[in-house]
């Protein structure tokens, strides 16, 4: 017998009284964990294959199901948790780089969380956005500096490419191929009924979303996929993909087994090859050679897009903006490193790059300081969880920010952080044609509508109560934070006050 | 009739506009010097450029063709969609960053980082094709197309710089040459080209000899190795789910 070093993450806890084995759990779980044995008339589990999707325990009619984790325990350690031993073991056996997938969920200091929101008082009266007009309107794009006159004595109303959104929000990168085509079609669908944009990630368009493209961002990254004239005539905008939050640093890898028919069609490389995204542009080696995409995508569509550059949140993210922001670029976007994926190794996911809200407030400071605050747009990504965290975070200085899991979370995601076994049981981030059409595009769609609308219903109040009616009376405006548990070095970074002060 | 423009101290992005305008499919640019992403994301026109043009040359590029009477730079034909372009004399590092379709000739040498990431889908088979020698990292990631380096008046060395090949796992390249390219990395497969795997290049080869001059027949008699990819997915071995 062969010796299992590390029991099952999950327990399957069936509730036999409940149980009418009609067998809905087996059929709908693609790692097989539910088993019929007729010999018994018996509905048995395979914990070990299970990964909490809870896709069996939606489905059940009679709520026979739990899925708790595994309370056989380790002997405890401070210092070697349990999950590190298992993930040993597993190296052990197999000499692989551990993959994960989704955001960061180590226990690292969210800030978001240690900032709390002003409201107005009796001296400066709040707003009731039910009776009183409430601007969430933004424009993304350079702003000019200064008024300029036409040799006519006539004001220059020439302005730069931009992107106009009804709301502060827009959906972060995700490709077809880490993600299915329902969901796409969701994504785009609400990203058009909403007034805002979607991102194709670098996994090109497919052909029936053509028609969503004044609602949609188009990606360029270091592999290129499906990059040609017509994808970048169609988007809104352009997004040079320098880094991802959740792996900086190092590439994207989609699996040759998630490359089948459409998704070859639509990066345009053959069926079952691995699509690997270098980690460096290898065109890309100083902010000089940046200039130089930037402005041969510009040339390339005549100067009618804007064009973002994202960037993983890292170290020195506020000089590397600066350098952005003089490169050309019209809009910045800063990933933090709790930002999603669809695959990661789990050991940069989980220890590279910095949280987005210092990142954010360096980066609007630098840019402040050095007089370019205006040269560029700034999105701010990485887990931003809530309409209180969009608001902390423009108040931090974003312009805007990119939401990714909680668009996921609209379309069903429970955050089992499976993605790149590409059996996602919601029909999420797979490419198996049974699994994909469990997601109704006609339904995704209207939850990110809802789920966003929500999002916008509560700014729209946050805002008020401050006594604030327009977005960009709240952007960069820190005296509506205060800090709470904080440091005075962790206070400083993020420009603002402690609480009581 | 060509359109002519005269490129002397003019912006590139005068320049492309003047090309975009352009009534007739062919345009001569004279006196050029260093313009950058001329004939970015150019669609159907036949660009001839005497002087020479700068980075980012032909970017983008859809059914069109542009020929340099001279020198090209960095970052030719980035993402190149379709066409050809040809260069009589060197160019720079980077060429065909991308490429997705249509081909690549230059006459002479090539820079570092040449064929980057070239991919290919059905039909769509790019080429960049080098009469000269070429820089270190060749064909990096390629993931499809055919990369054929000549290595003419380089017979005795070998025309191909160090680690050619790193992450290729599509595609293929030809080297005119007897030395093999040192420090090949383990997922690539060199070895001697066959009569049949010369005559996949013979229609590359044939067009190179109308436009340059030569003898394809005396080129094609040479020794070629042919290196490609042992597999699709190099990196498959390296993961495990965690």
């Amino acid at each position: 017998m062969p010796v299992n070093f590390f029991p099952a993450e999950f327990e399957v806890v069936r509730n036999s009284d409940r149980c009418i084995k009609c067998r809905a759990c087996e059929r709908q779980c693609s790692n097989e964990v539910h088993i019929y044995d007729a010999d018994f008339d018996k509905m048995l589990s395979r914990d070990n294959q299970c990964v909490d999707c809870q896709r069996c325990v939606s489905i059940c009619p009679v709520s026979a199901l739990k899925i708790v984790p595994n309370e056989n325990a380790f002997r405890k350690s401070a210092n070697y948790s349990q999950q590190l031993m298992i993930e040993n073991y597993r190296q052990a056996g197999s000499g692989g780089v551990l993959l994960s997938s989704m955001g960061n969920p180590q226990d690292y200091p969210v800030y978001w969380d240690k900032i709390l929101i002003n409201a107005s008082q009796v001296t400066n009266p709040p707003i009731d956005p039910l009776r009183e007009p409430m601007e969430t309107k933004v424009f993304l794009g350079k702003k000019p500096a200064g008024i300029k006159k036409n040799p006519d004595g006539s004001i220059d109303t020439h302005t730069e490419p931009y992107l106009e959104l009804n709301m502060p929000i827009l959906f972060s990168a995700m490709s077809y191929g880490s993600i299915s085509k329902n969901a796409h079609e969701s994504l785009a669908r609400a990203a058009t009924e909403l007034g805002t944009y979607y991102n194709t990630g670098e996994g090109g368009l497919h052909k029936d979303f053509y028609q969503y493209g004044k609602n949609t961002i188009v990606q360029v990254a270091s592999g290129r996929f499906g990059v040609f004239k017509d994808y970048l005539d169609t988007g809104a905008a352009i997004e040079i993909k320098m880094g991802q939050g959740a792996k900086p640093g190092i590439g994207g890898h989609l699996p040759g087994a998630k490359i089948r028919e459409d998704v070859s069609k639509t990066r345009m490389i053959p069926m079952g090859t691995d699509a690997i995204s270098p980690a460096p542009h290898h065109d890309i080696y100083s902010i000089e050679d940046l200039r130089q995409l930037i402005f041969s995508l510009k040339e390339a569509t005549e100067y009618k897009k804007p064009v973002i550059v994202k960037v993983a949140a890292v170290h020195n993210v506020a000089a590397i903006a600066s350098g952005i922001a003089r490169s050309g670029a019209d809009i910045i976007a800063i990933d933090g490193f709790r930002g999603g994926t669809g695959a990661a190794p789990t050991r940069i996911r989980d220890n590279v790059g910095i949280p987005i809200e210092l990142a954010l407030a360096a980066v609007d400071q630098r840019l402040r300081d050095e007089g370019i605050r205006n040269e560029v747009s700034i999105i701010a990504a990485g887990s931003v969880r809530s309409s209180a965290d969009a608001v902390k975070a423009i108040a931090l200085g974003a312009d805007a920010v990119y939401i990714g899991t909680p668009a996921l979370l609209a379309l069903g995601c429970h955050l089992c952080r499976s993605c790149h076994s590409g059996k996602c049981n919601w029909g999420i981030a797979t490419q198996r044609p049974d699994l994909v059409k469990r997601l109704n595009p006609d339904v995704g769609y209207q939850r990110l509508v809802n789920l966003v609308n929500a999002w916008n219903h509560e700014i729209k109040e946050i805002m008020g109560g401050m006594g604030i009616n327009s977005i960009e009376a709240l952007r960069g405006n820190r005296l509506m934070l205060r800090g709470i548990g904080l440091s005075q070095k962790e206070l400083d970074i993020l420009g603002i006050l402690h609480a009581g002060e | 009739m060509a359109i002519e423009i005269n490129a002397q101290n003019m912006h590139f992005k005068l320049i492309n506009e003047q090309i975009r305008a352009s009534s007739e499919k062919e345009v001569v640019i004279n006196n050029t010097i260093g313009q950058r992403f001329i004939g970015s994301g150019c669609v159907g026109k036949d660009i001839h450029i005497h002087g020479i043009p700068g980075n980012a040359l032909g970017a983008y590029l859809t059914k069109s063709d542009i020929t340099v009477y001279g020198n090209a730079q960095d970052a030719l034909g980035d993402t190149m969609n379709d066409g050809t372009i040809t260069v009589f004399g060197n160019c720079g590092d980077a060429p065909g960053y991308g490429m997705r379709d249509g081909k690549i000739l230059i006459k002479g040498s090539a820079g570092y980082r040449a064929g980057i990431h070239m991919k290919q889908y059905m039909e769509k088979i790019p080429v960049l094709m080098i009469g000269g020698k070429v820089g270190d990292f060749l064909a990096e990631y390629q993931a499809g197309g055919k990369i054929i380096v000549l290595g003419l008046g380089y017979e005795d060395t070998c025309p191909v710089g160090s680690f050619c090949g790193t992450g290729m796992h599509g595609g293929a390249i030809y080297i005119r040459t007897d030395i093999l390219p040192s420090g090949l990395p383990s997922q690539v497969d060199a070895f001697d080209a066959t009569d049949a795997d010369k005559e996949e290049i013979r229609p590359e080869i044939e067009l190179f000899v109308s436009k340059f001059g030569g003898n394809a027949d005396e080129i094609l008699a040479s020794h070629f190795f042919k290196l490609v990819p042992d597999t699709k997915n190099p990196y498959k071995q390296l993961y495990v789910n965690n």
